[in-house]
């Protein structure tokens, strides 16, 4: 494979010919600043913080859209560079809703990353800002345009990884907004409801509704784990707060699915904490059911199969067991039904 | 899967016969169409127009229940026009001879006549799938739940042996399994007839080596399936049931039946996260955790062992299910006990040869593990079959088509199809729970073509009644143009549109899967 050899804030680096300046620095280990630019999407050099200084050009080039080449030097935080930067942030503040003390998204947002790494308190713009009414229509995202900095990375999951283009650019200079067709509540546009542009988008235009409120993203403690509906098996993050579910988040190296999730997996958990959950053992009496102790149930249960068992012979009982159970859990069926019961009459659901 | 996932857009050509991908597998159909951006030719069978079917090279909208036909038809070509992959057949197959003489019978023009498919398309297809560099076949449900699923199977199974797109990456027989983990239901031995890992009942070594593992004797001849077992029930066979999250009387076919055998048992036990529709029907409800509740692994569709954390505790009394069974099989004289479920692992992975190398402290180190992994220094399978098959040689299996068990007649002219839909999932315990899912697909309807509704005198969004042999429903129509004439389609997943009170439990003889794709029906106004 071809190769390129350059320097990179004085660090010799040698990547394959092709790679942008971006990669080639996050390759060398620098991080260079970026709100537009996602790995596995094309690359549009739109929102340009990712801007940096390279000897013998006039201007500063967006390094996700810039490619190395032969003996480059490239600076990534020059004082211009900075400076570049400095401008960029105070420009997308200065039409930002100042409202990081209730927004949910604080935390885990880049802009406010960013504000605070580069030391911008406020903006030195007076700019005019968005009234635009915020999309609650749909069940689980929030669409608030007034915090939209326009980065384009959720029409672009939606058009090329979700094969989807529900959202898309509409109007000119200020009033530029992302917008399901014919400016429609996004609950009534063709969306799938997968939620990828959420997951991508960088600050807080795009949230999941029902994580609203549910504390700060510091508070939430993330337990990773498998989606309970389809055979896929995605990874989904269950976001914990004070001992309840409150999201799901997915997370990039997800084994089988990465960020992408469909709409059970990712808003699908409601049923965890349902008021309808059975909480203590049930034993019908008068045909009616009531609660029992597990001792009481258990010892019952125990004693019924064991005499229809003694009565009728171990194959006059049968076990279904579960494809929502775990495997650990199948296999103790299988014991119990072979070993306890003595009968190879058990069964799941594989075939519906 | 015989193939992983992420090997989906290295293959050039994709089959995907009776998969509904991008409403029942989400996150699969983005690897699809990852594949089609690369520039891959998918080719779709499908009696409804899906909408993978809308994002296809070559739709197949052959008539439900013709799939064997159309196999049999794609290995004729193959064969005929010599077509198929000479080295690996002589190298890596047996009984060569007896497919090409059973396939012979197919040829494209009658295989068109039971198909509805152009002959011409079926060639094409043929052709296109032999020669591609990698060429994968997904399928689910749709091809297996007919009276001939596993001759289905069984077909597909041909066609990639036949052309030898199998054992490499970007490759192989892929069955979407529609639960989460279904595949570690199967695996852990939650069948009648094989032990973990697929290690049969009938062999005495087997037996022996589980039975000194467990401490009991195992009964030799193989149990049930679950139909067989609610016959059973009705013939007063089976007495008492253990059911831990299922819902067969929403789930199974013919589910009038269903709820009368289990009213009509001794004694009936259901484990379960709600009081389901099976649950209400219980002498006994246990009360059990939900996946976040608890700790364990799920094995997805690709073989991929995978670790269940612990995020909440469980409501209530509430308990694992792996606890509820140790305590009921101890109250039952029979001491269980284990400190937790990686415990449970180590004692599967000592009995079960795939699982050998699994343990929950190696899945905690990394994305899961594929099995086969025998050992602990093993890192997994992404796909089967590279050297040689599990039984040595890869076996042709010569299949017959046979038609549905029922067929459209005078008294119930149309076919009726099931299946899922995106916003829903299963029997709907979960999903229907879900305030945002409901609000998405708060009910469920049948698609029923514009040309059938209106020989009807019906018109969409009007109630009528549906019949099949085994009972009757009233249902909201909606026109479609997914379905061709003939076909009606919905879902199993609303309590208030029961459908497999309608479907056939008429089975397939070796797998015993139910004939839920197609059953005879006819639709009246009210
Ligand atoms: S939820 Fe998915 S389909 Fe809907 S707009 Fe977002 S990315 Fe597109
Ligand atoms: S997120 Fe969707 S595609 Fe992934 S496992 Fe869950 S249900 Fe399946």
């Amino acid at each position: 494979m071809e190769t390129v050899s350059l320097t990179i804030d004085g660090r010799p680096v040698t990547v394959p010919a092709g790679t942008t300046v971006l990669e080639a620095a996050s390759a060398a280990g620098i991080t260079i600043p970026t709100l537009c630019h996602d790995p596995e999407l094309t690359a549009v050099g739109a929102c340009r913080l990712c801007v940096v200084e390279i000897a013998g050009m006039r201007n500063l080039p967006a390094s996700c859209v810039t490619q190395v080449s032969e003996g480059m030097e490239v600076q990534t935080a020059s004082p211009a560079v900075i400076e570049a930067r400095r401008t960029i942030l105070e420009l997308l503040l200065a039409s930002h809703p100042q409202d990081c003390l209730a927004c949910d998204k604080a935390g885990d947002c880049r802009l406010q990353d960013y504000a605070y790494r580069y030391g911008i308190r406020s903006s030195p713009f007076r700019g005019e800002t968005h009234a635009y009414a915020v999309d609650a229509s749909h069940p689980f995202i929030l669409r608030d345009l007034n915090k939209c900095i326009l980065c384009g990375k959720c029409v672009r999951v939606c058009a090329e990884v979700q094969g989807r283009s529900v959202i898309d650019f509409a109007y000119r200079g200020f009033g530029t907004r992302v917008i399901p067709a014919f400016d429609l509540p996004l609950a009534q546009a063709d969306c799938v409801s997968c939620g990828s542009c959420v997951a991508v988008c960088p600050v807080g235009a795009l949230q999941p509704k029902e994580m609203q409120g549910q504390g700060r993203t510091w508070e939430r403690r993330k337990v990773r784990t498998v989606c309970p509906y389809c055979g896929t098996g995605c990874t989904i993050e269950l976001n914990v707060n004070d001992g309840r579910v409150v999201g799901v988040t997915s997370a990039p190296d997800g084994a089988v699915n990465g960020r992408h999730l469909c709409v059970k997996g990712r808003f699908g958990y409601g049923f965890i904490h349902h008021p309808e959950r059975l909480r203590q053992p049930l034993i019908r009496k008068e045909k009616r059911f009531v609660t029992a102790g597990w001792d009481e149930a258990l010892a019952y249960v125990a004693e019924r199969l064991g005499r229809v068992k003694a009565t009728h012979g171990p194959d006059a009982v049968a076990v279904l067991t579960s494809a929502r159970c775990t495997n650990e859990e199948n296999y103790l069926i299988s014991k119990f039904a072979r070993a306890v019961l003595g009968t190879n009459n058990i069964d799941h659901c594989a075939r519906l | 899967m015989t193939n992983s996932i992420a090997e989906i857009p290295e293959a050039d050509f994709i089959f995907a016969i009776g998969t509904n991908t991008t409403e029942t597998h989400p996150v699969i159909s983005l690897f699809v169409r990852r594949a089609l951006r690369r520039g891959a030719t998918l080719v779709v069978a499908d009696p409804r127009r899906t909408e993978l079917a809308g994002l296809a090279t070559v739709h197949l909208a052959h008539r439900a229940g013709s799939d064997l036909a159309l196999l049999n038809g794609l290995c004729h070509v193959i064969i005929k026009e010599g077509l198929w992959n000479r080295e690996f057949v002589a190298q890596r197959t047996e009984g060569f001879e007896a497919l090409r003489e059973a396939v012979a019978k197919y040829p494209p023009e009658k295989v068109e006549a039971i198909t509805g498919i152009n002959a011409e398309t079926i060639r094409r297809v043929a052709r296109e799938y032999a020669r591609a560099e990698k060429a994968m076949i997904l399928y689910t449900m749709g091809v297996t739940q007919h009276i001939c699923g596993t001759a289905n199977v069984l077909a597909i199974a041909n066609l990639a042996l036949l052309t030898g797109h199998i054992g490499r990456p970007g490759t192989g027989v892929n069955p979407l399994r529609g639960q989460n983990n279904v595949q570690g239901a199967c695996d852990m031995g939650g069948l009648p007839h094989v032990l973990t890992g697929y290690q049969s009942i009938t062999d005495p070594a087997v037996r022996e080596k589980f039975a000194a593992a467990w401490g009991r004797p195992l009964p030799a001849t193989p149990g049930l399936t679950v139909g067989e077992m609610f016959e059973a029930a009705l013939a007063g066979k089976v007495r008492a049931m253990y059911i831990v999250g299922e819902n067969p009387v929403l789930s199974d076919p013919d589910g009038k039946h269903v709820a009368e055998a289990l009213a009509g048992l001794d004694f009936l036990v259901v484990q379960d996260i709600f009081l389901s529709e099976t649950a209400a029907l219980a002498d006994v409800v246990l009360p059990a955790a939900c996946f976040a509740e608890k700790e364990g692994t799920f094995t997805n569709t690709e073989r991929r062992v995978q670790l269940v954390r612990k995020a909440v505790d469980p409501p209530g009394e509430a308990l694992p299910d792996w606890q509820i069974v140790c305590r009921l099989a101890t109250a039952m004289g029979y001491p269980m006990t284990y400190p937790d479920a990686a415990a449970i692992m180590e004692e599967i992975a000592r009995l079960t040869p795939s699982y050998g190398g699994i343990s929950h402290r190696r899945l905690a180190q990394g994305a899961g593990l594929q099995w086969p992994c025998p050992t602990a220094d093993h890192p997994g399978t992404p796909y089967l079959h590279a050297e040689r098959f599990t039984r040595g040689l890869g076996k042709f299996h010569p299949v017959e088509y046979v038609p549905p068990a029922e067929e459209p007649d005078g008294n119930y002219p149309l076919l009726l199809t099931t299946g899922r839909r995106l916003f829903q999932y299963h029997t709907g315990t979960m999903s229907r729970r879900v305030a945002g899912l409901e609000a998405l697909l708060p009910a469920e309807w049948l698609e029923v073509n514009p040309a059938d509704l209106a020989a009807l005198g019906l018109t969409d969004g009007e109630e009528a009644r549906l019949s099949s042999r085994r009972g009757s429903l009233v249902v909201r129509v909606r026109a479609s143009t997914a379905v061709p004439p003939g076909l009606v389609f919905t879902s199993f997943h609303f309590r208030e549109l029961a459908i497999n009170q309608l479907t056939n439990p008429a089975r397939d003889p070796q797998a015993k899967i139910p004939e839920l794709k197609v059953c005879a029906v006819r639709l009246e106004k009210l």
